[in-house]
């Protein structure tokens, strides 16, 4: 498997972000011809953890979040999305479907959005150091 | 505006549109909360008839409007779901709790 084209991305951690950060994935990874509701699904992951770093990885400050996405020759989209905020301390339990720290308004359902939408989700995380999630699709079905 | 509001003495409709995440709901929840605590409707419906976009923030925004009229004894339905904004509902067991309908017409 060999990767055909890269992009990085830095964006701060605004929520009014979200929207250029989604976007922008989902154009990088139409190269690679995905059907609408594979990019729709691209979409809602990326909003996933994009948000999930404006709201639990810098609660209180603006900081950066590093976006990097991969195409492959085998039709794969591989995408990174990693903070520098203040980490998970037990990712297993953060990725349970319906947790949230938060209450209210927050659904506790990201990363069961993302395992959901994407063919792979892999979840790092150091506290007070940061998290990186890797989410892979194939879109070669085609 | 992200939400159009249409009421009935017993019922208020709130019409969705544009992209629902997490920067955005916030507008859409305080439009929808003002109708419903001046009227408090028996019903209210959540009409994702105009929505382009939608992650989990959508089902944030349907289950806090759920506890805030099942506080006064109201319902709520979600109507007009996309299938992806449908399978995104779905995962948070929602269906248990609210009428959930979905489009018909084709997916934009």
């Amino acid at each position: 498997m060999k990767t055909t084209n890269k992009m990085k991305l830095v964006i701060e951690s605004r929520s009014v972000n979200e929207g250029f950060a989604r976007a922008a994935v989902a154009a990088f990874a139409a190269q690679l011809d995905p059907t609408v509701e594979e990019l729709a699904d691209i979409k809602t992951a990326v909003s996933e953890a994009v948000t999930n770093c404006i709201v639990h990885a810098y609660p209180s400050t603006v900081g950066l979040i590093y976006i990097t996405a991969e195409l492959t020759d085998s039709g794969t989209v591989k995408i990174k999305i990693r903070d520098r905020g203040c980490g998970i301390a037990d990712v297993r339990q953060a990725m349970e479907p319906l947790f949230t720290t938060l209450g209210g308004e927050r659904s506790g359902l990201g990363f069961a959005v993302m395992e959901s939408f994407m063919d792979k989700v892999k979840v790092t995380s150091t506290v007070n150091k940061g998290t990186c999630v890797t989410m892979t699709k194939n879109i070669a079905s085609r | 505006m992200p939400v159009q509001i249409t009421s009935t003495p017993k019922k208020i409709t709130a019409l969705l549109t544009g992209e629902i995440d997490h920067h955005n709901s916030a507008v859409i929840r305080e439009i929808i909360d003002q109708a419903v605590r001046k009227q408090q409707p028996q019903l209210l419906i959540m009409d994702f008839g105009g929505v382009t976009f939608m992650d989990s923030s959508g089902v944030g925004l349907v289950m806090g409007r759920y506890r805030t009229v099942q506080n006064y004894g109201g319902k709520i339905e979600v109507a007009n779901l996309s299938k992806q904004y449908y399978r995104v509902m779905r995962l948070s067991g929602i269906e248990r709790l609210a009428k959930i309908s979905v489009r018909e017409a084709v997916d934009k």
